[in-house]
């Protein structure tokens, strides 16, 4: 084992920093002259994962897969339908926003769009400040100390104080929204797309720096991204979502090395890369992602499955452990 | 090789002029060459000018923006000169163009039908019947499950993969010569992607079109392109065929944005980048456009533009330290 490989080890030893239990979230569909409820958008279904401290768990999906649900679900921003979310040994899914608000504090979130999440009449020291205001006691002159310290840590410079969101590129507008993110000093950030909107170029910048802000500041990471590429990148383990459903959990090497859901298959067979000779067989998968407001019966995926038989039809399958934490819905793998 | 190319863009300038006397030279002298059956992948960042450089082909560009100078030369004909009306009949028979956002690109108020027969109508003097039958028939060829039902349906009912298979349906539906396809997979999922990616190729063989393919996407360039330009600075900077272009990329830009581009064949800790961001159009460094970005600039860089210059005979770059 190398010295990286010890190093690796010890990062993700295990400390539970998170623990999200059977969660559900279901939007409401209104229908009919009273508005009464005809259904739900199952955009979160049963879900249970637990998240170590100072790693990064990657969370893949498409559109409409439930990812983004799931990340706003776990900070409370929006409210669970069931389940438990579990940080740092506190139930915090029933809290009230006053017992919530020191959890706040170490639970943050970095958004895809930072031109859309900053607000565009601040500058970026009341934005960085705001934060600071509503959670700290710190003076003036205190805030603004840790105000320079985060620039500079994000790659800002400090003259970039007085300047609005609009006067900023895509990427240092990103940057400002992770400074924004960790001036507080949270333990656990929810990365929601956080480099889709920028050219690539630029999206190696961010990438980095979340990395290095990461190690320097002890940070946990859970990574959503529709990018295959950017989550094999920045992850220790990844999680693979359909239709609301994890289907598939496992360390990044064995998920990517050997992907068992089908699902993760013909998502990793989908990506285009760049060397043509390792390249796997293309599954194609037909038709389209089924509506979370109808989700097919047993398996979320039996529709657009080239192995479903009948039992897919009838029992949803449960994650089952094949062995070093490689944990897959499938009745393939039952 | 003596056949005559589909397409060939010689010298295109297409400018802007702003609001404060600036002026943004969004392409600048840029050459592009496409060969009957070939896929051409017109490769840079936001702001590279790969986008104007499309729209100018197919004679879209607006004000404040107009083509300067340059040649685009279609079957003899130099689209650059002809009249609205000569461009209207060129638009759709001869060559035809995807976008990135179906949703935007279709008419919500109106069936998948309507629009897709009055392109046939128009440009291909079909009845109403004929067209409707034809139009059945092109949704099929696309991949649509029941072709007779989607003609009655409005855009706002498919999927984004499917709004994109029904704007493929329409672009091919007058068996264009060239396709320019812009981002045609940007907006989608991957493996919806996938799917697309496969149509617009099987299309291309099926029907002997040729395709300029507008991307960001170096993988889907490895994957789908036969020959590759990278764009920078309104200028092509690089040029050659696909699998030369990612086993010997030439240009530090080129070599830059691969180095930077996470992918699933690799393993890095450390992504590299390219420091700074792409300048705004009008206001390009002197000398070498990438020369305030570039890890190896010279003074040479920042006094003269280097030319689009061969290194071998299918590999071409622009770049001192290839003189």
């Amino acid at each position: 084992m190398t010295v990286t490989e010890v190093l690796e080890k010890e990062k993700t030893s295990q400390e539970t920093i998170l623990k999200v239990e059977n969660l559900k979230k279901y939007y409401p569909i209104k229908g009919g002259i009273l508005k009464r409820t005809v259904g739900h958008i199952k955009a979160v279904d049963d879900v249970s994962f637990t998240v170590f401290r100072g790693e990064t768990l990657g969370i893949v999906g498409e559109s409409g897969s439930g990812k983004s649900t799931l990340g706003r679900t776990i900070l409370r921003l929006d409210k669970p339908t069931a389940g438990k979310i579990i940080f740092e040994d506190n139930d915090i899914t029933e809290m009230g926003n006053r017992k919530l608000r020191p959890f706040r504090k170490n639970m943050q979130i970095v958004f895809q769009d930072p031109y859309g999440s900053l607000n565009a009449t601040m500058n970026v020291q009341q934005l960085l400040e705001e934060p600071l205001i509503v959670q700290t006691d710190l003076s003036k002159k205190e805030r603004t100390e840790l105000v320079d310290e985060m620039l500079e840590k994000v790659g800002l410079r400090k003259e970039d104080k007085i300047k609005y969101p609009h006067e900023f590129s895509g990427g240092q507008r990103q940057r400002i929204g992770i400074a924004r993110a960790l001036i507080l000093r949270p333990k656990f950030v929810v990365c929601d797309e956080p480099v889709s909107a920028l050219d690539v170029s630029i999206q190696a910048q961010v990438l980095n720096l979340m990395s290095d802000l990461q190690d320097e500041l002890n940070l946990t990471y859970l990574f959503i991204s529709h990018d295959l590429s950017v989550v094999k990148h920045i992850s220790d383990r990844v999680a693979v979502m359909y239709l609301g459903q994890i289907v598939e959990i496992a360390d990044k090497k064995d998920i990517y090395r050997e992907p068992l859901h089908p699902y993760t298959q013909a998502l990793l067979s989908s990506v285009p890369t760049i060397n043509r000779k390792n390249k796997r067989e293309r599954i194609i998968l037909k038709g389209d992602l089924p509506s979370p407001a109808n989700p097919p019966s047993g398996c979320p995926f039996r529709t657009r499955c080239p192995f479903a038989h009948d039992i897919c039809k009838e029992v949803r399958p449960q994650l089952k452990d094949m062995g070093s934490n490689h944990r897959v819905a499938c009745h393939l793998h039952a | 090789m003596t056949e005559t190319p589909v397409l060939e863009v010689k010298g295109l300038k297409t400018y802007f002029y702003l609001d404060d006397e600036k002026v943004a030279k969004a392409v600048d002298g840029v050459d592009i060459v496409i060969r009957r059956g070939e896929t051409v992948a017109l490769v840079g960042e936001s702001g590279s000018g790969k986008s104007i450089t499309s729209l100018s082909i197919m004679r879209l560009v607006d004000k404040p923006g107009r083509i300067e100078a340059g040649e685009i030369l279609y079957q003899g004909k130099d689209l650059a000169k002809l009249s609205e009306k000569e461009m209207t009949r060129v638009r759709g028979n001869d060559i035809a163009m995807i976008f990135q956002e179906p949703m935007t690109a279709l008419n919500p108020v109106f069936t998948i039908g309507n629009q897709i027969t009055e392109v046939l109508r128009k440009h291909m003097k079909l009845s109403k019947k004929e067209a409707f039958e034809r139009g059945v028939e092109l949704l099929k060829m696309v991949g649509f499950p029941r072709p007779r039902e989607t003609m009655h349906e409005y855009p706002h009912q498919l999927s984004g993969g499917m709004r994109q298979r029904a704007m493929i349906a329409m672009a091919i539906s007058c068996n264009p010569k060239l396709l320019v396809a812009d981002e045609p997979t940007t907006a989608l999922d991957v493996t919806i992607q996938a799917q697309i990616l496969d149509l617009l190729d099987e299309m291309k063989k099926k029907l002997d079109m040729s395709i300029l393919l507008i991307t960001h996407d170096l993988a889907v360039v490895s994957e789908y392109a036969d020959r590759v330009l990278v764009m920078y600075g309104g200028q092509i900077v690089e040029e050659a065929p696909t699998d030369k272009i990612f086993a010997d990329p030439q240009h530090p830009y080129t070599k830059g944005l691969l180095e930077s581009l996470p992918t699933l064949d690799k393993e890095t800790e450390r992504l590299g980048s390219i420091k700074g961001v792409v300048p705004p159009a009008y206001r390009f460094p002197k000398g070498c456009r990438f020369s305030d970005r570039c890890p190896y600039a010279m003074d040479k860089c920042q006094a003269i533009n280097p030319e689009l210059k061969h290194t071998t005979f299918d590999h071409k770059v622009r770049c001192h330290l290839y003189e």
